[in-house]
């Protein structure tokens, strides 16, 4: 049967058959880092397109609708546009860290993409502490805002860029917390295994209520880390004019701009692994003719389909609810996320003794 | 005890509080084709609908005999905030023999209008309202002060 699966098997095949083992390799991270960045591209430009009509419907407005059919083309436009601009270095700033500071922040969620499983058997690297691995990398973004905010010489930025690490730092407790408790369900932190763990119902159906409570938890916590509305302190265009990234243009801001998307969407492919199944399609109890049909839906749909929710879902408290101040937001983090977290593993944890989850 | 019972009640609250407001938007973005209040403006410009209470420009009202409810009292003038309105008043013979103050030249400066309200709400002949029209573009500045009462006009008869 047809599937990306086989296709990269052959490729792979094909590669060790006729080079050596070295010079297949480096051709095939050669491959795989080009799927990367295009992979990039892609999100980027169907992200803010998504971003921007979902923002339009939900406040009774049309959004874009000019450039190409209902308005599809007009990311590549604003690309196009970012590309050609000049960019610029202000005076005062510290050149070394303003230039790299947003590759940094690049690079840290292209890193952070190895462990994700996009489809049955496309995966980069298959490591036995995947979700470790992209808990641990992706706090490493916090570096990257730190470094644009001080570099920029702005008081704005710095005022943004240390929101953005408290926030970051705090909210990272209770995405931890949830992301364990699905650890502690499966028993593994490989994410292969935790997909595989769902073949007979996603976790959120199969962990009761502490599971949905985790759900719960895990968006919230994720919304934070990614500094998007409602906890946008770090940006909060009204108070610090765009926060780290001010003093920013051109190409360089379109790399925190587009990091920012990708990281959205990175976010909502772990929550859609560890809860919704990943590419697992939905199976529900002893429906043997349902389940089948539900098998000829390719498993990158699956993903890509629950990921993509999981990004409406987000997008969607974007527009509804007004930022909240930092001292709610320390509030929310340490007065209730973080008690009823805890608690929840406690619960989680003696689901898993007790066995029983289904 | 009472704590706990808080603490509860205020998680409880939240999210059904934010389940309120995410069904609200999540209706408009359902049915945004429906509900939808963008007007896709020089596309439809003969088709235009504006809400009624805009606010394009201060226009005097003239019924079909080119009279007007103005008596030149000038509160609509004491009323602007910048001197957009200037009155020119003039003393009016009635056929009675007594002199009584009237308008001769009603001077709007739509290049100075904020479109704030303040004159109508001051007026009390409501002899002044806001029009629809918005297109006020001109090439002369000249072409932006107006004269709001037509030549010809008098005040209608009854209105003090």
């Amino acid at each position: 049967m047809w599937s990306l699966e086989n296709i990269s098997h052959s490729i792979d095949n094909w590669l060790y058959n006729t080079f050596d083992p070295t010079v297949a390799m480096l051709v095939e991270f050669l491959v795989v880092a080009f799927c990367v960045i295009g992979l990039f591209a892609m999100l980027g430009l169907v992200l803010i397109m998504m971003e921007r009509k979902v923002s339009a419907w939900m406040q009774v407005r049309l959004g874009p609708n000019r450039v190409g059919p209902g308005g599809m083309f007009q990311t590549v436009a604003d690309t196009l546009k970012l590309i050609v601009k000049e960019g610029m270095t202000p005076l005062n700033v510290d050149k070394f860290l303003f230039n790299l500071a947003p590759f940094i922040v690049m690079i840290v969620s292209m890193v952070v993409m190895a462990p994700l499983m996009f489809a049955k058997g496309i995966q980069i690297w298959d490591i036995n502490i995947g979700i470790l691995f992209i808990t641990a990398v992706s706090s490493v973004s916090v570096i990257g805002i730190l470094m644009a905010g001080w570099a920029s010489n702005n008081k704005y930025s710095l005022l943004g860029a240390m929101r953005s690490g408290a926030q970051i730092v705090s909210y990272e407790l209770s995405a931890g917390l949830s992301v364990l408790s699905i650890v502690v369900l499966t028993g593994s932190l490989r994410i292969s295994d935790i997909v595989n763990s769902q073949s007979n119902g996603w976790w959120i159906f199969k962990g009761h209520i502490p599971a949905v409570v985790a759900f719960v938890i895990f968006i919230i916590a994720v919304t934070a880390e990614t500094n998007r509305a409602p906890f946008d302190l770090a940006e909060a265009e009204s108070e610090l004019t765009a926060g780290f990234h001010t003093e920013y243009s051109g190409m360089k801001f379109a790399l925190f701009f587009l990091a920012e998307y990708v990281n959205v969407f990175i976010v909502c492919a772990i929550g859609a692994t560890l809860f919704l199944g990943g590419w697992m399609p939905l199976h529900i109890g002893n429906w043997t003719a349902f389940n089948h049909i539900m098998d000829y839906v390719p498993t990158f749909l699956w993903f890509f389909g629950k990921t993509f929710f999981l990004i409406f879902v987000i997008m969607w408290f974007r527009w509804t609810f007004p930022r909240l101040r930092i001292d709610q937001l320390l509030n929310l983090e340490w007065k209730y996320l973080l008690p009823i977290s805890m608690l929840n593993l406690l619960f989680v944890t003696v689901i898993t003794i007790l066995k029983w989850h289904f | 005890m009472a704590f706990l019972k808080n603490y509860i009640n205020d998680v409880i609250g939240a999210l059904r509080s934010s389940l309120k407001g995410m069904r609200l938007t999540g209706y408009y973005a359902l049915h945004h084709k429906r509900e939808k209040i963008t007007q896709q403006y020089p596309d439809n410009r003969n088709e235009l609908v504006l809400p009624e209470r805009f606010r394009g420009e201060v226009i005097m009202t003239h019924d079909e005999h080119n009279e007007h409810a103005c008596t030149g009292c000038t509160a609509c003038e004491l009323a602007c905030p910048n001197g957009t309105i200037k009155i020119i008043t003039k003393f009016e013979v009635s056929p009675d023999g007594k002199k009584k103050k009237a308008l001769d030249t009603f001077v709007y400066h739509l290049e100075l209008c904020t479109m704030c309200n303040l004159c109508i709400e001051a007026c009390p002949t409501n002899a002044i309202k806001m029009a629809q029209t918005f297109e006020h573009s001109v090439f002369d500045r000249n072409k932006l002060t107006k004269v709001l009462n037509k030549p010809g006009s008098k005040i209608r008869a009854g209105v003090e």
